[in-house]
């Protein structure tokens, strides 16, 4: 069996966002691109399935503009088998409900039994994908597991739920399974395995090579901003001496100032 | 005119906090254009729903039976056939780990689109129009929707639950039978009750890779136990090693929204701020006074946090009792 795993090139975590003087969207010029990072615990599960000899081949497969091809190089440079890039520039911060389409359409040219992606993008935060994707192609979903077995024609999944509180799950392939953080510690790509990732297949398709002769959207951003600052605060500075002192001059701020205690 | 549907979650009996805030906001939009607030009840444990959420502006409870135990098809077959008999303008559904699992796939059933965990809402000439957070809420967007119904999550803990007039919500009750769970249950393990979730947490306590080691941590959890708060971690920490990745506040973990969250040997990555920054209030330790969490903190220490920490929970319990 095959394992897809769905890949979403993203700003880096560490990036500042800061918006367009029309405040049309966010300044790209500074930001770093990267591949989500909870795909890449996707990616890291897929390949350690393989390895185990559970898979035959790990499929990367990511919709976005041209630049989204340096998310799938990553994942090929992990280690994957192959990448399918559905590209065109409307998925630059499309709604989820147009990439889940896309991605449903590309897939039915695609033999698998399984896909894993990380439970959210750190870009739109949106979490949607999987489970629209879930619904359009007609399989169950397992989301946010931070561990996962895969058994003959079931995967059992360890899903984190409010209060630390755990579900252990059971779901039949064909399946999809949204990673979280804990499911494994991604490798990164060698250098080896960057130099091979240029000669695996990679294949590009557009919206109509999928059968999309369009994609009405559902929503739309009509506005964005950026948080309100934080008023400025006060800093305590002193020695060991004094800070029995200081310390407890913010203990009488928080109780009767910030009242928070 | 805009119906709204409310999916009630419960715990136990009773409707968890975030679906009398989801009522309360459901309300506030009836009532600014004249619609009506419908709550939908699949939970079997849900008794005299009518009362529970009438003064919170739901005027009918729809109750379906036949599907006890929660899994995402089943649910989404539920309220589809729901939205085609009320027709309601807009569907809210929690931004609980139930409604983040559901909404997507009810989204994609109904061929609608989807604003997920909203913080914020306006009604434009009657349209709605949501606010949420991205990039972890280094930046907000406004959603409006081009397709009935609108369907968004709600974040918990955001919007205020304020009960309205008096008056019990009439009840309907109707049997559904769903296809076969693709995914079932198979255990589900109590977390620490002790402690609450750090998204659900008023009180945070946050180490980073300053503590040095894992047994360190444990000068976090007296101070934590003092407040009644959480212990959570930098990414620094939880890479190093000295923190589970479930305490993760930042980007790539936790997103915290609690009164108080004090920041112990924490440099104030950005990934890191996104996680925390619409915190109350904020207190930092840190030794380095340029550390850029200090740009944060309501109230900044400079100061070695073994040497702070313990002063701080001394002095809360003598400043507290």
């Amino acid at each position: 069996m095959n394992i897809v795993v769905l890949c979403k090139q993203v700003p880096d975590t560490e990036s500042k966002i800061k918006l367009l003087d029309d405040q049309s969207g966010f300044a790209e010029a500074d930001i770093k691109w990267v591949l989500n990072p909870y795909d890449e615990f996707a990616v890291e599960e897929a390949l350690k399935l393989r390895e185990a000899g559970k898979a035959e081949k790990v499929i990367a497969v990511a919709a976005g503009p041209k630049r989204a091809e340096d998310a799938l190089i990553t994942a090929l440079a992990m280690g994957a088998d192959e990448a399918v890039l559905v590209e065109d520039d409307l998925f630059n911060w499309a709604e989820a409900y147009q990439v889940a389409q896309a991605l449903a359409a590309a897939l039915k040219e695609v033999d698998f039994q399984l896909i894993i992606c990380g439970k959210q993008a750190v870009d739109d935060d949106s979490a949607a994908v999987p489970g629209m994707l879930a619904e359009l192609t007609n399989i169950g979903q397992m989301t946010v597991v931070s561990k996962m077995e895969l058994n003959d024609d079931t995967v059992t999944g360890w899903r984190d739920v409010e209060g630390g509180a755990q579900e252990v799950l059971e779901g039949k392939l064909p399946l999809i399974v949204t990673a979280n953080r804990g499911l494994n510690e991604p490798r990164y790509a060698s250098l080896p395995g960057i130099m091979k990732a240029k000669r695996k297949p990679f294949k590009r398709v557009g919206l109509a090579d999928i059968g999309l002769s369009s994609l009405e959207p559902k929503t739309k951003v009509v506005g964005w901003s950026l948080p309100e600052p934080r008023a400025e605060g006060k800093m305590f500075e002193g020695n060991s001496d004094d800070l029995p002192q200081r310390v407890s001059e913010v203990v009488k701020l928080l109780v009767d100032e910030a009242k928070v205690l | 005119m805009s119906d709204v549907l409310v999916l009630a979650e419960f715990k136990g009996a009773e409707p968890k906090k975030v679906t009398l805030e989801m009522l309360t906001v459901a309300r506030e939009i009836a009532a600014d254009t004249g619609g009506k607030v419908i709550a939908a009840a699949l939970s079997q444990d849900a008794v005299g729903v009518g009362e529970q959420v009438g003064p919170y502006g739901a005027s009918k409870v729809c109750r379906v039976n036949g599907v006890s135990q929660y899994h995402p098809q089943g649910y989404a077959e539920v309220l589809a056939k729901l939205v085609a008999e009320e027709k309601p303008d807009i569907v809210l559904l929690p931004a609980t780990a139930m409604g983040k699992d559901l909404a997507p796939r009810l989204a994609a059933k109904l061929d609608v689109g989807l604003a997920s965990d909203i913080v914020g809402f306006r009604l434009e000439g009657g349209e709605f129009i949501a606010k949420r957070p991205v990039f972890a809420g280094k930046a907000f967007n406004e959603v409006a929707f081009l397709a009935k119904p609108a369907l968004a999550t709600v974040r918990p803990n955001v919007f205020s639950a304020v009960p309205g007039e008096d008056g019990a919500a009439t009840e309907e009750a109707t049997d559904a039978a769903v296809g076969e769970a693709l995914t079932k249950l198979v255990e589900k393990t109590a977390g620490d009750e002790g402690q609450l979730d750090l998204t659900e947490a008023d009180r945070v306590v946050s180490g980073g890779r300053s503590l040095k080691s894992k047994e360190n941590f444990a000068i976090l959890r007296e101070l934590a136990e003092v407040l009644g708060a959480t212990v959570g971690a930098s990414r620094a920490a939880v890479d190093a090693g000295y923190a589970d990745p479930s305490m993760q506040v930042g980007q790539t973990g936790k997103v915290v929204n609690p009164s108080l969250y004090i920041a112990c040997g924490i440099s104030g990555a950005i990934q890191h701020q996104a996680g925390m920054r619409t915190s109350k209030t904020i207190v930092a330790i840190n030794k380095d006074k340029k550390a850029p969490i200090f740009q944060l903190a309501d109230f900044g220490i400079v100061a070695d946090l073994f040497e702070a920490v313990p002063l701080l929970t001394q002095e809360i319990k003598k400043q507290t009792q």
